[in-house]
């Protein structure tokens, strides 16, 4: 690796950290083999953590940041004064490759400003992935960010060889991306995703490979006036309608090279977090749009409680809940228990009747669930579901808690 | 009162002998005393290996547990597993699943903490480049685990570099994968590993520090959140992580210039004219989409090379087939196999040039599978022949014909996108955007049985084809 590709990455990996997808997850399991390279195992694997507290699973570069495109947002728009540079499908190759037998990563991340034209810059990306895969039998996971502008034709050959498409949305709502995004169209982005889900759901019936792991998106948040409600609605429709896999919210971070149509101040950071636990209430736990932004008020989600506790406070009548007699739905709505808790207590609960201490060992919530529940051998004191100041009494200081 | 030496380490086998000899002499837990020995292969093993004692059946939830909490370096391990086998055996046998019981819980924070380290293991670890003896790369890992699971990671790095020739060193043990076989070796020191210095590698450390100061943003700084995941432990073997504290030292600094900095004006010119003529990328001519197509990848498996369209741009009938066969694959040319000679002497009995027709396939490759010396044709899927529609379309876009006769069922999906009763409906029909004509596919005459039956259907498909002349 000479000083000149070593700077290329540089330039080309900064560009690239502001898209929050990293997860090599949901591929099928898959080895290399005597000739090839690699496996997945479906899991993922994060090989390190950077100081902002990410994880680096995946090669995640551009394969350029040369762009023709103007979104007010992205750094390396054709109107930034960012320092540009461009990978050949060789160099890309050869770092995947290269990281990947020491065991950096799990993969690559491709995505890619656009040059030329949509459809020259999506064949670049799809010729990383075939060479990969085809020339050096590389079974590591490799997810690419489409193109939505290029011709269908390149994003079926795209997906014979990615284990994940993903075509960011970047804004909630079609009247924001106009103004941010002009040269891109909202039309196109989700018949874009309506196309992929379509392959995705064919090729799984005529098992076939395209995009085996899914396709996922990416939604900036507090770069525009959209609310937490309906960032939230939108996601429901693109879990709904186009069977995404994940919904990525990246708070809109300051960038050097700003636009002067940003606002200047980012968002909290905790807004990103909140919508993380909202988005996974929202997939694993039976909880509606509706019911999530009724914890908060004026569609934002409370910055200072996370959103199931937010709307176990506001809905104080259906607790306290007993933990030996309640069905799954409603135990997973109790603040502090997980899924994996509630699914332990179902288990255990059939040989014994549970007690505090059996839940103490049951789940590591238990400080928070206890007003709102009911065990064996407790009963929340006087109603302590009641007390106004419940809520000052769970928020722990300075929560930097994460579910994930 | 039993004492029980295990070799040290994760002694799986000694442990499970051990149960069956005490399982079967009905020793309960509080009578057995289990110790670990010097990592000796002889003596107290060979002893117990012929001590026997019959099977004993678990749950494999069990048997599992076992598997992983072995490899916990906790003394008590094996005194713990063998209460939980007892009571097993002794009537609950749905233990496990009494995730409040205190021995149960204890256990699961062990198992949990070896499947921690494994992980950790499978991410942290990392190889180096160095040239071997006989000019080969061999890449060197050095790694510190908490517990014995250097056997139990092995799988995991045999089935990831099985092409790549790997050594693992580990005070607890060491492994040697050659491309075929696996050896396990001594513990090793850290000197016996080359250290980060002697990391001659093409400078792909250099490289991969690069990407990992890069890829991280100072707008976002939260060291606890990475200390949590990545405790300070797994840090030196991980050349990265030595530009950590630079990196968190500097982050403030860099948020504070960015919301300082006025927001940019442009300095480029807006490169209109790129913009506008990025708008045209769809192809524009016919020989620019049959490049295209020539450098696509098959969306059928089989295909040694795609099959493109012929005849003249601009020719009042287009006629679409099913997919090339196998003489079309080796030719590269449509309509040449046995199908194709049937069409030729059908248009000839009809009156009709083949030459001023426009002939071509709704899939542009030959899907088979391979029988042997036989290439067994295989019909397209519904998803496929959509896969292949844009570039259908696209194509008569450029020869823009009067009329689109589609022969068969395949061809007739294509054109409509949806399933058609191809003798039910064969005739005139509206297609997306064209005037078509639906008639059969001649590899179903070749397919008839019967000479009179063929006879007949050959006289409908020359009668068919003197329709649609007329109609175009
Ligand atoms: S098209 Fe992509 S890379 Fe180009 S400016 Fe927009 S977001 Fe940035």
């Amino acid at each position: 690796m000479d000083d000149a590709l070593i700077e290329k990455l540089g330039i080309l990996a900064d560009a690239a950290k502001y898209d929050a997808s990293c997860a090599s997850s949901g591929a099928k399991p898959r080895r290399g083999g005597k000739e090839g390279l690699g496996s997945t195992t479906g899991a993922g694997i994060c090989h390190a953590y950077t100081p902002d507290g990410r994880c680096v699973s995946l090669l995640k570069i551009l394969l350029t940041n040369h762009c023709l495109f103007d979104c007010v947002y992205c750094i390396n728009r054709r109107s930034s004064n960012v320092r540009r540079a461009r990978f050949t499908v060789e160099e890309v190759v050869e770092l995947t490759l290269g990281f990947y037998k020491r065991n950096c990563i799990e993969g690559l991340f491709l995505s890619s400003g656009i040059i030329r034209s949509p459809d020259h810059t999506m064949e670049q990306m799809m010729l990383v992935a075939r060479t990969l895969r085809r020339d050096h039998g590389f079974a590591g996971y490799i997810h690419l960010k489409t193109i939505p502008e290029a011709s269908p034709w390149l994003i079926e050959q795209a997906g014979l060889w990615a284990d994940r498409l993903s075509i960011n949305l970047e804004l909630p709502s079609d009247h924001s991306l106009k103004a941010f995004a002009p040269e891109k169209n909202g039309g196109t982005i989700k018949a874009v995703m309506g196309q992929v889900n379509e392959r995705i759901v064919e090729a799984k019936e005529e098992r076939r490979r395209f995009s085996p792991a899914g396709q996922s998106t990416q939604l900036i948040v507090g770069a525009d006036d959209a609310t937490d409600r309906s960032v939230l609605e939108t996601s429901g429709t693109l879990y709904q309608r186009y069977g995404l896999r994940r919904v990525y919210y990246s708070a809109f971070s300051p960038i050097p090279e700003a636009s002067s149509v940003l606002p200047v101040k980012p968002p909290p950071l905790q807004r990103e977090n909140r919508l993380y636990q909202a988005d996974w209430l929202l997939r694993y736990y039976g909880f509606t749009v509706e019911e999530i932004a009724s914890g908060g008020e004026g569609g934002m989600l409370d910055l200072g409680i996370d959103p199931k506790l937010a709307w176990a406070l506001k809905n104080r009548e259906r607790f306290p809940v007993d933990v030996n007699r309640a069905d799954r739905e409603m135990l997973l709505r109790v603040p502090g228990l997980g899924a994996r808790a509630v699914d332990k207590i179902l288990s255990a609960r059939r040989h014994t009747r549970l007690r505090m201490e059996d839940l103490g060992r049951l789940s590591n919530g238990l400080r928070r669930a206890r007003p709102f529940l009911i065990a064996a051998d407790y009963h929340p004191a006087g109603g302590l579901t009641d007390r106004l100041d419940l809520r000052q009494r769970l928020v722990t200081p300075s929560s930097q808690l994460s579910l994930f | 009162m039993h004492t029980i030496t295990l070799r040290e380490g994760a002694d799986l086998d000694g442990f499970r002998r051990a149960v069956r000899r005490l399982a079967a002499a009905g020793t309960a837990p509080d009578k057995v005393l289990w110790s670990v020995g010097a990592p000796s292969l002889f003596g107290g093993e060979a002893a117990l290996a012929s001590e026997g004692g019959a099977p004993v059946f678990l749950p494999q939830a069990v048997g599992q547990l076992i598997e992983t909490v072995v490899c916990h370096g906790d003394p008590e391990r094996y005194a713990l597993l063998y209460r939980l086998v007892w009571r097993v055996l002794n009537g609950e046998r749905a233990l496990l699943d009494q995730h409040a019981d205190p021995l149960v819980h204890r256990l699961e924070r062990l198992d949990k903490a070896v499947r921690r380290d494994i992980h950790k293991m499978h991410a942290f670890l990392r190889f180096r480049a160095l040239p071997g003896p006989d000019g080969e790369e061999r890449y060197v890992a050095w790694f510190e685990p908490d517990h014995h699971i250097v056997e139990a990671v092995a799988p995991f790095f045999v089935e990831r570099f099985e092409s790549m020739a790997w050594t693992i060193l580990t005070p607890k043990g060491s492994l040697h994968w050659d491309r075929r076989r696996l050896m396990s070796g001594p513990p090793a020191e850290r000197p016996d590993a080359p250290a980060h210095d002697r990391f001659v590698d093409d400078r792909f450390a250099e490289g991969w520090q690069r990407y990992y100061e890069s890829t991280f943003n100072p707008a976002r700084v939260n060291p606890t959140a990475m200390r949590a995941e990545m405790p300070r432990k797994y840090w030196a073997n991980m050349p990265e992580t030595a530009a950590i504290p630079a990196m968190v030292r500097s982050a403030p600094a860099r948020v504070q210039a960015m919301l300082e900095a006025e927001a940019a004006v442009p300095r480029r010119r807006m490169p209109e004219k790129a913009v506008a003529a990025m708008a045209r990328q769809a192809p524009d001519s016919l020989a620019d989409l049959n490049r295209l197509i020539q450098r696509s990848e098959p969306l059928v498996p089989g295909a040694t090379q795609a099959v493109l369209g012929e005849g003249p741009e601009g020719a009042a009938i287009a006629i679409v087939g099913e997919q090339p066969g196998d003489q079309e694959d080796r030719e590269g040319r449509p309509f040449v196999g046995p199908a194709g000679q049937l069409l030729t002497a059908a248009l000839e009995e009809a009156g009709i040039d083949r030459g001023g027709l426009y002939l071509t396939n709704a899939v542009k490759h030959f899907k088979f599978v391979q029988r042997g010396k036989r290439r067994i044709h295989q019909s397209p899927t519904a998803g496929e022949v959509k896969h292949y529609r844009w570039w259908l379309m696209t194509e008569l876009g450029f020869v823009r014909p009067r009329l689109v006769v589609a022969l068969g069922a395949t061809a007739a999906l294509a054109m409509t996108g949806r399933p058609v009763a191809v003798l039910r409906e064969r005739g005139p029909m509206a297609f997306d955007g064209w005037n078509g004509f639906i008639t059969v596919h001649p590899s179903y005459l070749l397919r008839l049985p019967g000479e009179e039956e063929r006879r007949r259907a050959q006289a409908a498909f020359v009668a068919d084809l003197r329709r649609a002349a007329a109609l175009a």
